[in-house]
């Protein structure tokens, strides 16, 4: 074992009462954590490879193994936490940019914990959703239409294409490379059978995944991986990636490593190439130039499909969103500063953007201050972690979320904060063969189902609550939630009053 | 305490309502008579009245019904009305004194029509031009409210149980085609003659019973398109929401009902194909206006009374019709207290539109 800087992350214990020496740790530590001895007469475990994935936990037959936080003091002071040193060690011994993966561990404020949510009481009744119908189906795209009536005077239906989403939670991007075929396929079974969609993000459509077009959003990024006509015409919708969240300013990158096989076919870019992605869209350097890309993917649709535009919360974030409002555009997605990735500069990450709950009331704010809400749909995500989240963000004003995060934890995800190092132990977000097999895909399949079918018996509950029976009437009702323990300054931007208030 | 306008009031209430079919007059007292047989679903917070047809001799001006709570009030606010109106007639309105109605505000009416030169220079319809004096002033000016703003037809409202409030305001002096009646129970004492319904803009009047959950959805949508809802009510809301579909958007009154509460995706998805196209169509455009929770309105305008259920009927409304006469109200008893006869009683279902027009050559008498 080399000698390292500092105090590794975890201390793995392991019980040699139980422990047979059967060596499965051996196998399913992707990371090399647990090695034989020579003699093949103990078990040795390099902590500081540990990433407490929990796999080896798992797999143990005998439960041998646990996995702590090391308790090793490490020397810090206020001003210098232990992860300020690690990151200097680490820095001064490689001189490169720290990338991490997930989203942010610095603890920002998390909005939705400091909202709460109304219910009815005695003025009006709140309504049973096991008895009375419920409505979460969702409209996604431009509502603003003219009326306009042929001779006889009937109404004729004005608008353009629109997505139809059954509950108002999507399947945020995440690209076939930065997570395995498997994922991607269990995302698209699940999307489908939960009538919502999910999103290629930037890496391409596998063209076994076209089957589930119906309920796929195609992305296009700055790097136009695996953009050709039929990958177009394959989704539901078309989006434009601006930016992420969890990386607001700067493009995707795919180390070459994952680049293998069927990934580097379906972006169409030479195999163990890094996929980097440009910081902007070259086409794209201001508003005007988007509306140009936002008609050519319509032309390119035949205006039949919704094109969705994608930003990172940034700081002026409501006057870029009415911007785009006016592009064309039909639905606009809003990724915060907490939002997950596979693989970002840690700094980057860490600091860079705002969160998404003062985003997302910001642009429902200027949208409706400039009278245009209702010619975009608002897509809020970046830690939704619940269905209480979802029923905050649709308050707020968002007409339905997306789950990326969550998603990768239903289906089996212990967030090790690891998978930019393409080693994921659980086969979600690893491109090597062994690794992805782990995941099955149609009990990943089962287990999104569950979770998104949970949250909408959960969402219906709280919106029967508030004597709510339909998820539109929700949409920005910002008198349903209260701020606790928010400043004016927070309260203002939310536009919500206090508890008590 | 706040005022109304400065926080929101969930009220319950009573409504009644009647119109003559032939346009045949019906006087002010029996909607007195009416509405106070459901004396127990108000609490003396707000009473109020619409007739409609009740100024033929002045029936191609606006009536503005207007509060002041003091006399620099009043000045203000007519030169305002001066100088974009031109001022056919002004007059208090006629009150008598009564034990139970106290610390009336001013209460003046003015027959008007706005000045050409002015309406020109907006570059406006003649009712929006309308619509945006009475907006300005019930925004800007303090202590003046415009509470009525319709022609041939009037508002009449105040704090109190709404059979003292039609005594106060002589209802038996007026006749009209049609009335409707508001008996308030708001949860909360304002004590705001402002706050008491019916709520009208130009000749829509709203009175409601119910307290929709999707008010802060409504409101902040419909605000987008100018209005501004300074009385944070229900009925407030949806008088806007009806003359934004209605009149500026084109849509029937029937379409409009459709918006606020329509049918739900399985029932749409049951019709016939141009009823689901029309229905689907509608609920996509205007999905903000939908309206949840439990409400049962009457809207009076030009010729006519429409009443409305929320989509699941959580208030209670009957209708029932005898001859040329249609009375609808909260409760069966508010209409058996003028009508003990009736050919027809029944009641709408829930989202289901009652739409009763006079015969137009008896509305021109």
């Amino acid at each position: 074992m080399s000698m390292t800087a500092f105090a590794p992350n975890f201390e793995v214990l392991r019980d040699m009462d139980r422990c047979i020496l059967c060596g499965k740790c051996t196998r399913e530590c992707s990371y090399g954590v647990h090695q034989f001895s020579a003699d093949h007469k103990r078990l040795h475990a390099d902590e500081a490879k540990c990433v407490n994935c929990f796999r080896c936990v798992a797999a143990c037959p005998t439960r041998a193994i646990k996995i702590i936080r090391n308790r090793q003091a490490v020397n810090t002071s206020t001003n210098w936490s232990a992860n300020n040193l690690r990151e200097i060690y680490l820095q001064a011994a490689t001189g490169g940019v720290l990338l991490s993966g997930m989203g942010t561990t610095k603890s920002y404020p998390v909005y939705w914990d400091k909202l709460l949510i109304n219910a009815a009481q005695v003025t009006n009744p709140s309504i049973d959703p096991l008895r009375e119908p419920m409505e979460t189906r969702t409209y996604l795209g431009r509502s603003a239409v003219p009326v306009r009536r042929d001779p006889a005077g009937k109404l004729i239906n004005t608008l353009p294409p629109h997505l139809t989403i059954e509950t108002p939670i999507l399947f945020a991007a995440m690209s076939y490379g930065a997570i395995s075929y498997n994922a991607h396929q269990a995302l698209a079974q699940a999307a489908t059978e939960l009538g919502t969609l999910y999103n290629t993000g930037e890496g391409g459509l596998h063209r076994d995944l076209y089957q589930y077009g119906a309920n796929t959003i195609v992305q296009v990024a700055s790097g136009r991986f695996g953009v050709h006509r039929q990958y177009l015409e394959a989704g539901a919708a078309v989006e434009i990636k601006i930016g992420q969240g969890a990386k607001p300013g700067i493009g995707g990158h795919l180390a070459g490593a994952k680049n293998i096989g069927d990934i580097s076919k379906t972006r169409m870019i030479p195999e163990g190439t890094d996929a980097i992605s440009p910081a902007p869209h070259h086409d794209i350097y201001s508003i005007e130039d988007l509306r140009q890309l936002v008609y050519s993917l319509k032309e390119a649709t035949a205006y039949k499909k919704p094109i969705l535009v994608k930003i990172a919360a940034v700081h002026n974030i409501a006057s870029i969103a009415s911007g785009i409002a006016r592009s064309g555009a039909d639905i606009i997605v809003i990724d915060g500063l907490r939002a997950g990735t596979g693989a970002a500069p840690t700094q980057t990450r860490d600091n860079v953007g705002i969160p998404i709950e003062l985003a997302l009331a910001a642009v429902d704010t200027r949208l409706r201050e400039e009278g245009i809400r209702n010619h975009v749909s608002l897509v809020a995500s970046g830690t939704i972690r619940n269905s209480a989240d979802v029923v905050k963000a649709i308050a707020l004003g968002a007409d339905a979320v997306a789950i990326g995060t969550a998603a990768l934890v239903a289906m089996g995800c212990h967030m090790c904060h690891s998978c930019h190092t393409g080693h994921c132990n659980w086969g979600i977000c690893t491109q090597t063969p062994e690794l992805t097999k782990r995941l099955d895909p149609g009990a990943a399949r089962d287990a999104l189902v569950h979770l998104v079918g949970g949250w909408t018996h959960e969402i219906k509950e709280m919106m029967g609550g508030m004597g709510i029976n339909s998820i539109e009437t929700l949409r920005g009702n910002r008198l349903m939630l209260r701020g606790i323990g928010l400043t004016d300054a927070e309260l203002k931007i939310l536009g919500v009053m206090h508890a008590g208030q | 305490m706040l005022k109304e306008g400065q926080i929101r009031i969930p009220s319950g209430c009573a409504i009644s309502g009647v119109i003559d079919l032939e346009g045949g007059g019906v006087c002010g007292e029996e909607m007195i008579r009416s509405i106070s047989v459901m004396h127990d679903r108000s609490n003396g917070l707000g009473g109020g009245f619409a007739g409609y047809g009740i100024y033929p001799q002045y029936k191609n001006l606006y009536a503005f019904h207007v509060f002041y709570e003091d006399q620099s009030a009043r000045e203000e606010c007519e030169k305002f009305l001066d100088r974009h109106f031109d001022i056919v007639n002004l007059s208090k309105i006629p009150t008598r004194k009564h034990p139970r109605i106290t610390d009336a505000p001013l209460l003046w009416r003015y027959f008007l029509t706005p000045l050409a030169t002015k309406l020109s220079h907006s570059q406006l319809d003649e009712r929006e031009y309308v619509v945006r004096c009475v907006t300005r002033v019930n925004t800007r000016m303090k202590g003046a409210h415009i509470f009525s703003s319709g022609k041939n037809m009037g508002v009449f409202k105040a704090v109190g149980f709404p059979e003292d409030v039609g005594e106060f305001f002589r209802l038996e002096e007026y006749e009209g085609y049609a009335w409707t009646a508001h008996g308030r129970y708001p949860t909360n004492t304002p004590g705001w003659w402002g706050g008491a319904h019916p709520f009208a803009l130009l000749d829509y009047s709203v009175v409601h019973n119910g307290e929709i959950s999707s008010y802060d959805a409504n409101r902040r949508f419909i605000e987008m398109f100018g209005y501004k809802c300074s009385l944070l009510t229900d009925t407030e809301v949806i008088t806007y929401v009806i003359d934004y579909l209605v009149r500026r958007e084109g849509l029937s009154l029937l379409e409009a009902a459709n918006v606020m509460a329509a049918p739900f995706w399985t029932t749409i998805a049951q019709q016939e194909p141009e009823r689901r196209e029309r229905l689907t169509f509608l609920r996509q455009a205007y999905s903000s206006l939908l309206m949840t929770g439990p409400f049962s309105i009457l809207v009076g305008f030009e010729g006519g009374l429409m009443a409305l259920n929320d989509r699941l009927k959580l208030r209670s409304m009957v209708i029932g019709e005898r001859g040329s006469r249609v009375c609808i109200a909260s409760e069966e008893c508010a209409i058996r207290a003028i009508s003990p006869e009736l050919d027809r009683i029944w009641s709408p279902k829930g989202g289901e539109a009652a739409i009763f027009r006079c015969k137009e050559e008896a509305q021109c008498q």
